[in-house]
């Protein structure tokens, strides 16, 4: 089978590894969340002015699924922040065969943060720049880059998104 | 040449010295006018830019001298020039896309250019149409230039004064000062990323959290839970300048619990929990440098830290926004001779830092959470007295020595 096959099947099950990925953290079960991506994966959120003008360094850079791990361990029991949620919107997915096999995704994302104490706002937008592969069956990320568009964030990150 | 007007309503400082707060000094509006005038337009030195970021004549950068925009420049000489972002005609910003590369600064308004140092170099039809119209003939260019700031630049950092009366800028910083300055930037520096983080709370609660030792351990929990940073590691505080400046610092791997506070299962909201690292990778370190001192932040009166977690260095610039809005701008870096390995090391620690850090996201809230408190507490102070009441060096980070200086300087200067 040609991996590389970018077919309306495909498609679909690309846009509902999205949507599910979305869901996972919308929906706060959080503990789920890292396993959407490989063992071995990239998950960062860089700006898209750095990410244009080279700078590697972002918000945050996760480079395997034990430290996606830790990033909700710290959440869960190290870190001290006000009670919320989120709300993804999304955009539809752009798929293309990646090089190295599987295939690039782009998908934009809308993004609300939601106060405990009701308070809402309009938290982040930006694109998933994803590098999605089949493992054994399933569809994992072994590349999500979160690419936003400003490069200011309130108060602070502590949910992955 | 103070304007009398902007004296606000009198604020009572309960004590003399620098051990009580009042609260309405973060929440007075008519003191935040009168701190832009005296404390950033007074004779401070402001942190505007690396040099780095504008490396070549005609690069240029917006930043800001407390809430006043302003535009660093370097010349076709490799003179670095800062003057406020404001055309001397109607007051029209002339640069407002971040930075770039000109020949010069002209206004999209009505075309007034000048060169990169802020000289009026021409007015567009100063002299009408065939003569007709114009400017008067004792219009003179070289009385509007653009409102200039004095310029040094230390190691790469570009600081901005607009009063005559600062003096120099290795007389303000001080001995102590300048020589960790000179520790940090001791040779070229990689801009590695930048981003910003609005902090809805009044600047000097930021300022004050910089120069909070005590808290580091307590409310950033991550260091305390993998043992990376706790008030018994050897460290300390030392403040100058009359108290404007500070720097912490510590070294790790040279504490035992034993016999402190850490000690006492349950006591402190730090110590609750225990986990390990899935990934330790996150935090293996070199040694930077040759004394040993693996976290040191330091700040510079009124708005610059400098800060080394690690091996996660970065600048940062606050910028006052309003009475309880800041923003606070990060600017990334290593060193250009980094090695691959030392580079990855750099890019895994960037977790710890800035508005996603592990170690220190609750420096985004933690002011938020004063400001939303005290907002009604009129007559009210916040205690400082953990370390003693005096404005000195502490063998010690249990201290709040860093905040009472920066109150005692904040006070002389303010004249209240």
């Amino acid at each position: 089978m040609n991996q590389a096959l970018v077919n309306p099947e495909l498609v679909n099950r690309v846009e509902r590894l999205q949507a599910d990925y979305v869901d996972c953290i919308d929906d706060e079960r959080y503990a789920d969340w890292p396993g959407f991506f490989l063992e071995e994966c990239l998950y960062t959120i860089i700006s898209r002015d750095n990410a244009r003008r080279g700078l590697p360094f972002g918000f945050l850079w996760c480079e395997n699924r034990r430290m996606l791990r830790d990033r909700i361990a710290s959440m869960k029991n190290a870190n001290i922040y006000e009670p919320h949620t989120y709300r993804h919107v999304l955009g539809r997915t752009s798929v293309r065969p990646a090089e190295a096999g599987g295939w690039r995704a782009r998908t934009s994302y809308m993004l609300a943060r939601v106060m405990h104490d009701g308070g809402m706002d309009l938290f982040s937008t930006g694109a998933y720049e994803d590098w999605i592969v089949e493992d054994e069956g399933t569809l994992r990320f072994r590349e999500k880059r979160v690419v936003t568009d400003s490069g200011r964030i309130d108060a602070l990150i502590v949910i992955p998104f | 040449m103070q304007d009398h007007s902007l004296i606000p309503a009198a604020i009572e400082w309960p004590t003399a010295d620098a051990t009580r707060v009042p609260f309405e000094v973060f929440t007075d509006p008519e003191l935040y006018a009168r701190e832009q005038q005296v404390l950033f337009r007074g004779p401070t030195w402001n942190f505007v830019a690396l040099d780095i970021e504008i490396p070549d004549p005609g690069d240029y950068k917006t930043s800001f001298v407390g809430d006043t925009p302003v535009l660093v420049t370097r010349d076709q000489d490799g003179t670095v020039h800062c003057m406020v972002n404001r055309c001397a005609h109607r007051g029209s910003a002339l640069k407002f896309d971040g930075s770039g590369n000109t020949q010069d600064l002209t206004c999209v308004y009505h075309n007034w250019r000048y060169d990169l140092a802020g000289n009026l170099q021409s007015v567009a039809f100063q002299h009408g149409v065939r003569q007709v119209g114009g400017m008067p003939p004792d219009f003179d260019l070289a009385r509007h230039n653009l409102r200039r700031a004095r310029v040094e630049v230390f190691h790469g950092l570009v600081f901005a004064t607009f009063s005559d009366e600062t003096p120099p800028l290795r007389e303000y910083l001080g001995e102590r000062m300048a020589s960790h300055i000179a520790r940090v930037l001791n040779r070229p520096i990689r801009i590695l990323g930048t981003y910003s983080q609005t902090l809805h709370s009044n600047w000097k609660l930021y300022m004050e959290n910089v120069k909070d030792s005590y808290h580091a351990s307590l409310l950033h929990t991550f260091f305390s839970t993998f043992k990376l940073n706790r008030l018994s590691m050897q460290g300390g505080v030392l403040v100058d300048g009359g108290g404007a400046h500070h720097l912490s610092w510590s070294r790790r791997g040279t504490d035992t619990a034993a016999g402190t506070e850490y000690e006492k299962a349950g006591e402190l909201r730090a110590q609750l929990d225990d986990f390990t690292l899935a990934d330790p990778t996150l935090i293996k370190s070199w040694l930077e440098y040759d004394d040993g001192i693996t976290h040191s932040i330091q700040s510079i009166f009124p708005c610059f830290v400098l800060q080394q977690i690690q091996n996660s260095l970065a600048v940062r610039l606050l910028v006052p926004r309003s009475v309880d809005e800041s923003e606070l701008f990060w600017i990334v870096f290593g060193y250009a001779d980094d090695t691959p390995e030392q580079y990855d090391m750099r890019l895994r620690q960037s977790n710890l830092i800035g508005p996603a850090g592990l170690v220190s996201m609750e420096d985004g809230i933690i002011g938020n959470f004063i400001q939303r408190s005290v907002h009604r507490e009129q007559g009210r102070s916040a205690i400082l007295e953990m370390g003693g009441k005096e404005v000195e060096d502490q063998q010690s980070r249990v201290s709040e020595a860093g905040v009472r200086g920066f109150w005692q300087a904040y006070r002389a200067r303010m004249d209240i």
